[in-house]
């Protein structure tokens, strides 16, 4: 039998639409193999390109992609998705391994839509809270108007520990704000050379957390990220992902943070 | 087998062979260079060996037979795709000893490094290679300074001298074609030195990422990627939709040559790129030649045709960069202790 062309796409039909804000919608679709928080699959559209979007929950038979309208092919998506299917391609990378955290403490910090990749990672110990030692959920979003996930919040606030912030507060609102950096002296760690650091968001964001959850005592073995790139083929041909001898989309794009921290693009 | 045919034979032969396979070598094209009166020596069909250009470096390697520049994957309707047709033919590809190691680069990323990638290997497994040997050094080989001038993975060895061939073959088809040919011990031409040498610093400490070193480049360097697409070792794509214009719901997906010098190569949706700076994009290309391939695959990508050098219109010169960066790297370890 010759194997399966890798760059053909499959049909799968959306079977939920979940709207967040009026740019970032999660698309519940059809998706019955193996997959895991972390890993992503290549949206394919006819005319417009593919694009590489995390999964952002994983249902009996289904699977989420949380999407923001940024570029072309989500743009279309977004216009376009009233025709109820989509091709998918994957799922590719190496996604996270829920039983490196289990029995652990575990901070879970996010920016924005950095919170889709690690939702499945909340979604399971909020579901199994004595699976590990304590789950803080430490994310940030730009303003109220920004917040993803809203009505899983109100799940994982009975089980796990949530802190949420916004950059920019608007009237009406009475959270907290400024940036997650700030929030992470006041997490109560039992005992941070053990607890595990899981941290995805933009770059700086990233860079500024790692940075903290250091000065608060966590050991660089214990820190987890995800990467995001440019990706033509997720299957490490394209080489638009490469960063020294590491394949975003093979490799990774989960790294503990003793490799990650050499990742230099 | 070696054998002493005639010119004549051999073409027999070829005419035989090209109803199974296209038969691609590097010939000239005149006239058609960058500048007036320039020519280039690119690949093309052939039918006769006279065609084939042996006595200078093709400017172009042989990798646009097995990655077409623009390559057609599937066709799409609505709902229904179709993987593009494989070409009916096979290929016959003459190449010298440093682009028969280039091949090996391809294979490794093509057919090893993830999933196999069908349409690289429908073309492979119908290739055959016909290595060209190098009487004499060109202007900015470096070959064996990576050790690839010499290769043993060919299905045949072919010398033109006159109306005398030399074949060594190492493929049945060949040997039955030529069995009635005079048979003597052939050995591949191929030089043992280049005037271009380089020494490639075993490691590159990520300190000197951004030294200073590459602000030269990023000075010189006008992104236009040419590097990359004369390198046999580039095999980087971007994916590219078209859609026909009197049925905007039909379409092809195609992938096209990327290179990692061109503005784009790591733009994401909504705007963030990496290596915006001409010199980082440099630093990634040199270090992924002579480092980071090495290190995930055991050798180095760069297997020393210097085409690179030969092309570039800004006169970058990646041996000379390897050298620099060496001298760079040692300097700053005796700084160090």
């Amino acid at each position: 039998m010759t194997e399966l062309n890798p760059y053909i796409p499959f049909l799968s039909e959306i079977t939920e639409v979940i709207k967040h804000t009026e740019i970032e919608f999660t698309f519940r679709m059809t998706y019955s193999g193996d997959v895991k928080p972390g890993q992503f699959f290549e949206v394919s559209l006819p005319k417009f390109g593919e694009a590489p979007i995390s999964v952002s929950g994983i249902g009996d038979g289904t699977v989420d992609l949380t999407i923001r309208k940024v570029g072309k092919v989500t743009d279309e998506i977004f216009e376009n998705y009233v025709g109820d299917t989509l091709f998918l391609r994957g799922p590719y990378g190496n996604g996270f391994d829920i039983a490196n955290y289990k029995g652990k403490e575990i901070l879970l910090v996010a920016g924005g839509t950095g919170l889709s990749p690690v939702k499945g990672i909340v979604d399971y110990f909020s579901a199994h809270p004595e699976d590990c030692k304590g789950f803080t959920l430490l994310v940030g979003f730009k303003s109220p108007k920004d917040v993803l996930f809203k009505k899983d919040f109100e799940e994982w606030e009975k089980n796990i520990n949530v802190i949420m912030t916004v950059d920019t507060p608007e009237d009406g609102y009475c959270g907290k704000c400024g940036l997650v950096t700030q929030y992470i002296p006041e997490i109560p760690i039992k005992n941070s050379d053990e607890a595990v650091g899981i941290v995805v968001g933009p770059p700086m964001m990233m860079k500024c957390t790692i940075t903290e959850l250091f000065n608060v005592g966590f050991k660089e073995e214990n820190i987890w990220i995800s990467q995001e790139r440019k990706m033509c083929c997720g299957i490490g041909k394209c080489g638009h992902c490469k960063i020294d001898d590491t394949y975003i989309c093979l490799d990774g794009p989960v790294f503990n943070y003793t490799k990650g921290k050499f990742l230099k693009d | 087998m070696g054998y002493q045919t005639t010119a004549e034979k051999m073409n027999a032969i070829f005419s035989d062979l090209s109803k199974d396979y296209l038969i691609y070598a590097p010939k000239r094209f005149v006239g058609d260079g960058t500048f007036t009166y320039i020519d280039t020596i690119r690949y093309g069909e052939i039918t006769d060996l006279s065609e084939i250009e042996f006595a200078e470096k093709s400017d172009y390697s042989f990798k646009e037979v097995l990655l077409p520049i623009s390559e057609t994957l599937f066709y799409f309707t609505e709902n229904e795709m179709k993987e593009a047709d494989a070409p009916k033919k096979g290929a016959i590809v003459f190449l010298r000893s440093c682009d028969l190691h280039g091949l090996k680069r391809m294979d490794t990323i093509y057919l090893e490094n993830g999933a196999v990638d069908t349409y690289y290997k429908r073309l492979r497994d119908n290739t055959k290679f016909i290595l060209m040997g190098c009487e004499n050094s060109f202007e900015n080989c470096f070959c064996v300074s990576m050790g690839t001038q010499t290769s043993e993975d060919y299905d045949a060895y072919i010398k033109v001298d006159g109306e005398t061939v030399l074949v060594d073959s190492h493929w049945d088809f060949l040997d039955a074609a030529l069995a009635g040919a005079t048979q003597a011990p052939v050995i591949a031409d191929s030089v043992t030195a280049n005037d271009t040498v380089v020494t490639i610093p075993e490691t590159v400490p990520q300190t000197l990422f951004d030294a200073p070193f590459w602000e030269e480049y990023g000075n010189r360097c006008i992104a236009c990627g040419r590097c990359n697409f004369v390198c046999p070792t580039c095999t980087c794509f971007t994916m590219q939709d078209i859609f026909y214009t009197d049925n905007g719901k039909a379409g092809e997906r195609r992938r096209v040559w990327a290179s990692c010098h061109v503005d784009g190569y790591t733009d994401m949706a909504g705007g963030h790129a990496f290596r915006n700076d001409k010199g980082q994009r440099m630093r990634f290309k040199v270090m992924h030649k002579v480092n980071d391939y090495k290190r995930r695959f055991g050798t180095h990508m760069c297997i020393g045709c210097g085409r690179c050098d030969d092309v570039c219109p800004e006169y970058i010169s990646f041996a000379n960069c390897i050298n620099k960066l060496n001298t760079l790297v040692n300097d700053t370890a005796k700084e160090e202790n």
